[in-house]
């Protein structure tokens, strides 16, 4: 059910959700969180979605601020809303808001008397995002602060040193989360034996690929050794490409070949196929969702591991080259 | 820079603070035996898949079947495919089927058969070098007990059974574990001749499931429940687990065994040592296990058998629109069968938490709906303010674990009816695991195979739980042998009178779930 809203305030919202509930019933109590996504309009539908998709784990109720980044500066302020509820809107209710001129100006207090009870709230920029997300006013109210560095700045490397600069703990990226796959193959192949250390790294991705370079940053933290990486501008690289780390002379390859496939290679092991799908936008938001407190490690990575990586450099020998 | 030490103990990708890695299992093969039965099917198969699914299971992955077929592989592969499409809960993907089928292989050989179980340890050593599965198998025995000795004593013989350095083998066992105390020493005995107690793995697939393993999170993770679960506040336990079919094609395996041993031995035993345990020191397996073999061993039975247990046979008629058979009328059942289709026992606990608490258990066939849950009941509170009038219509308080199917806790007190004038009425409060965390959990088994593949006992009853249950039940069943028949009850009813009596002479009635 879609029920329009034009011209209304905050207070005009709450009773027509008080009123659905009242009428349905349908709208279950028992939600978890408060999702708080800030988009331009361009992508308000495709973020939507993704939160429609993610409430069947997380039930929640998502509020979205969408506004228009080439309105006029000077447009007559108000506020149009709208809120979708049952099929609509998977299992959560998500209510709209498309504020125009002033209103747009204090974010907070719009959201503020829509917020659930008690429970916890997550802001989500899918697009743009503040430069200091944890001071922002949006930010100041949430536990989690996710942001997604691919489409933060043109160049996504750069969003990567931003995200790294104005850290405040409870911030996270997408970026991160896109190399959970990665990382937990890589750990589950130093859980088995031989048990020798790791004397060098290599990761390759793609030039606008900042998991990539995160994951070299990971790497580089946790086995403490020489890291080296590359980022491809080619047009058609895509994501991280792949990982080798060398025991002395021998080394333990996991190469994306083609699509969800990688290749794991180990000595004096079979090789495997693993199935290692690049995460689309509703898997990261329903794995951010799922731990509410501050991602220490990432915090780590993002300030620690990054700053002491290095800059990319070409591979020129053995698969990743 | 020096590199961080890799060690067995120590994984530098691995840190405390990185919440977003899962375990992955280790290189393992996994051999079921009794491939072609119900559970492998509709429960293992797609266990094992959904976990590939999941990315909880290694590259080198093994999964054999061993069954008395003219199969080859591609065929078991055929068999696996079309149970993990019909069956498996996540979605299926190419891919993840691909890589998970080029550990597929099948034997085919009957439990007596040297010679197969050569070809079994040729295939798994191939397994070994051409899929990385590195030595570790588990032996999955979906299979009835009494193959149980024959096939063990084949994985002893092989040499199967046994590790080699940096490898190991684990065995998994379903219910029954054995159909009285006697027995159940037996088979643990011809178990733990060849695998070590820490390498056999019980199965009770009620232990995997999530609202169970919640029991623990609700009762010590919160404030609010500890302090009124005694018996200061609580008045009695109600523990259910009610089916609404018959025992169909199983006739021939369940008489002479009967709803008892069926379910009370093991899983409502199970329910009634997580709701009344103490807190254990930790998650530990040896620390959950003591703290439950502790209020096991304090369960007494009530003096007087005849007037605490009751049972009862389903008779035929209809239920909800379906003319159905009677228990004695099933196919291939002994017409004369005494055996229980539903069994309601009073149990005491000695402790100084649980003192004249009952707790009563009942389990049956053809009740009302299929429903498992734990009603903790608390007395009435002392109602001097309001008349008697105001509150008629407001029972006792009590907390609900659901355990199946709607997954959740209810919770039931008293609230004003709105209007003029005071009147109380029950209402209810509740929490649905679907509601609050909506996507599916993970199925039992998902959890027990992966646990199993990690080597991670907590969820796994020992043998001394299993004993311990048995020593509860023996009695009553030799009590119950020189009772004659059972009452018979009407299909879709909540059990034979007698069972209603049990309750009315304390003063108490069941639930209705």
């Amino acid at each position: 059910m879609i029920v329009d809203l034009p011209d209304t305030t905050t207070s005009g919202i709450s009773k027509a959700l008080v009123k659905i509930r009242e009428e349905g019933g349908a709208v279950a109590l028992g939600r978890v969180l408060t999702l708080v996504i800030a988009s331009d309009e361009s992508i308000t539908e495709e973020a939507i979605e993704a939160a429609n998709d993610a409430s069947r784990e997380h039930p929640m109720r998502v509020i979205v601020i969408s506004t228009d980044p080439d309105a006029a500066p000077d447009a007559a302020p108000g506020l149009d809303a709208e809120i979708r509820v049952g099929g609509d809107a998977g299992a959560s209710e998500v209510v709209i808001l498309r504020p125009t001129g002033d209103t747009a100006k204090d974010e907070q207090s719009l959201i503020m008397g829509l917020l659930l009870p008690d429970a916890p709230v997550v802001v989500w920029w899918p697009g743009r995002a503040p430069e200091v997300p944890g001071k922002s006013p949006l930010g100041l109210i949430a536990l989690r602060r996710i942001t997604d560095a691919t489409r933060r700045h043109a160049d996504p490397q750069l969003a990567l040193e931003a995200c790294a600069k104005n850290y405040t703990p409870g911030d996270t990226d997408f970026a991160w989360t896109r190399v959970t796959l990665w990382r937990a193959q890589l750990a589950a192949v130093l859980d088995q034996p031989p048990y020798e250390n790791v004397t060098g790294v290599q990761v390759s991705g793609s030039a606008d690929s900042p998991s990539t370079t995160l994951l070299a940053a990971w790497l580089h933290l946790a086995l403490q050794v020489q890291t080296e990486y590359e980022l491809t501008g080619a047009e058609s690289s895509q994501g991280i490409h792949g990982v080798r780390l060398f025991r002395g002379d021998e080394s333990i390859d996991l190469v994306r070949t083609h699509g969800g496939i990688a290749t794991l290679t180990q000595p004096g092991q079979p090789t495997h196929d693993v199935a290692l799908a690049r995460r689309n936008l509703r898997d990261c938001l329903a794995d951010e969702l799922r731990r509410l407190d501050p991602d220490e490690l990432y915090g780590e990575v993002i300030t620690g591991g990054l700053a002491t990586l290095g800059a990319p450099s070409a591979i020129t020998e053995g698969p990743l080259a | 820079m020096n590199p961080a030490d890799v060690s067995a103990e120590h994984n530098p990708l691995r840190s405390a603070k990185d919440y977003r890695l899962n375990r992955i299992a280790g290189p393992s093969a996994l051999i079921i035996f009794g491939v072609t039965g119900d559970l492998s099917r509709k429960k293992l198969m797609p266990a094992v898949y959904d976990l590939a699914n999941r990315g909880l299971l290694p590259p080198g992955f093994g999964l054999v079947g061993f069954a008395r077929r003219d199969w080859e592989d591609q065929d078991f592969m055929e068999i696996v495919h079309e149970s993990v499409k019909k069956y498996a809960r996540t979605e299926f993907r190419e891919e993840v089927w691909t890589q998970l089928a080029q550990g597929i292989r099948f034997v085919p050989g009957t439990f007596d058969d040297d010679a197969a179980f050569e070809t079994l340890k040729e295939t798994l050593a191939e397994l070994d070098t051409e899929r990385g599965t590195m030595g570790n198998h588990a032996f999955y025995l979906s299979i009835p007990p009494k193959a149980f000795p024959q096939v063990t004593e084949q994985l002893r013989r092989s040499g199967l059974a046994k590790p080699a350095d940096g490898e190991w083998r684990r065995v998994v066992i379903e219910k029954p574990f054995g159909h009285d105390l006697a027995s159940a020493r037996e088979l643990n005995e011809m178990v733990a001749s060849v695998f070590p107690a820490d390498a056999v793995f019980r199965i009770d697939h009620y232990l995997g499931k999530e609202t169970v393993q919640n029991i623990l999170a609700l009762r010590f993770a919160n404030q609010l429940y500890e302090p009124i679960w005694n018996a200061n506040f609580v008045d009695h336990v109600q523990i259910t687990m009610a089916e609404d079919i018959g025992v169909g094609g199983r006739a021939g395996y369940y008489d002479g065994i009967g709803a008892a041993r069926d379910v009370i031995q093991n899983h409502l035993l199970q329910l009634l040592a997580l709701t009344a345990m103490e807190e254990p020191i930790s998650f530990e397996a040896s620390a959950l296990r003591s703290e439950k073999e502790k209020v096991l061993s304090a369960v007494r039975l009530p003096s007087d058998l005849s007037k605490s247990t009751a049972r009862g046979q389903y008779s035929g008629g209809w239920q909800g629109g379906e003319k159905v058979l009677g228990f004695l009328e099933e196919d291939g059942m002994n017409p004369e069968s005494t055996t229980e289709t539903y069994a309601a026992l009073k149990l005491e606990i000695g402790t100084r938490r649980w003192a004249g608490v009952p707790f009563y258990l009942r389990a049956g066939k053809r009740l009302g709906r299929r429903v498992t849950e734990i009603a903790v009941v608390f007395k009435r509170a002392p109602q001097q303010l309001f008349a008697d009038s105001q509150t008629s219509q407001l029972g006792q308080n009590a907390l609900v674990i659901r355990v199946q199917p709607d997954e959740g806790v209810t919770i039931r007190f008293g609230s004003k009816v709105p209007g003029a004038g005071m009147q109380v009425r029950d209402v209810t409060m509740d929490f649905g695991y679907g509601h609050a965390f909506t996507e599916a959990s993970p199925e039992a088994y998902e959890r027990l195979i992966l646990d199993v593949l990690l080597g991670d006992p907590p969820l796994f009853p020992r043998h001394e739980e299993v004993e311990l249950s048995w020593k509860i039940l023996d009695p009553i069943e030799e009590f119950w042998e020189t009772q004659g028949q059972p009452q018979q009850y009407k299909p879709g009813s909540w059990g034979p009178d007698e069972a209603d009596e049990l309750l009315a002479r304390d003063g108490r009635t069941w639930r209705r779930p």
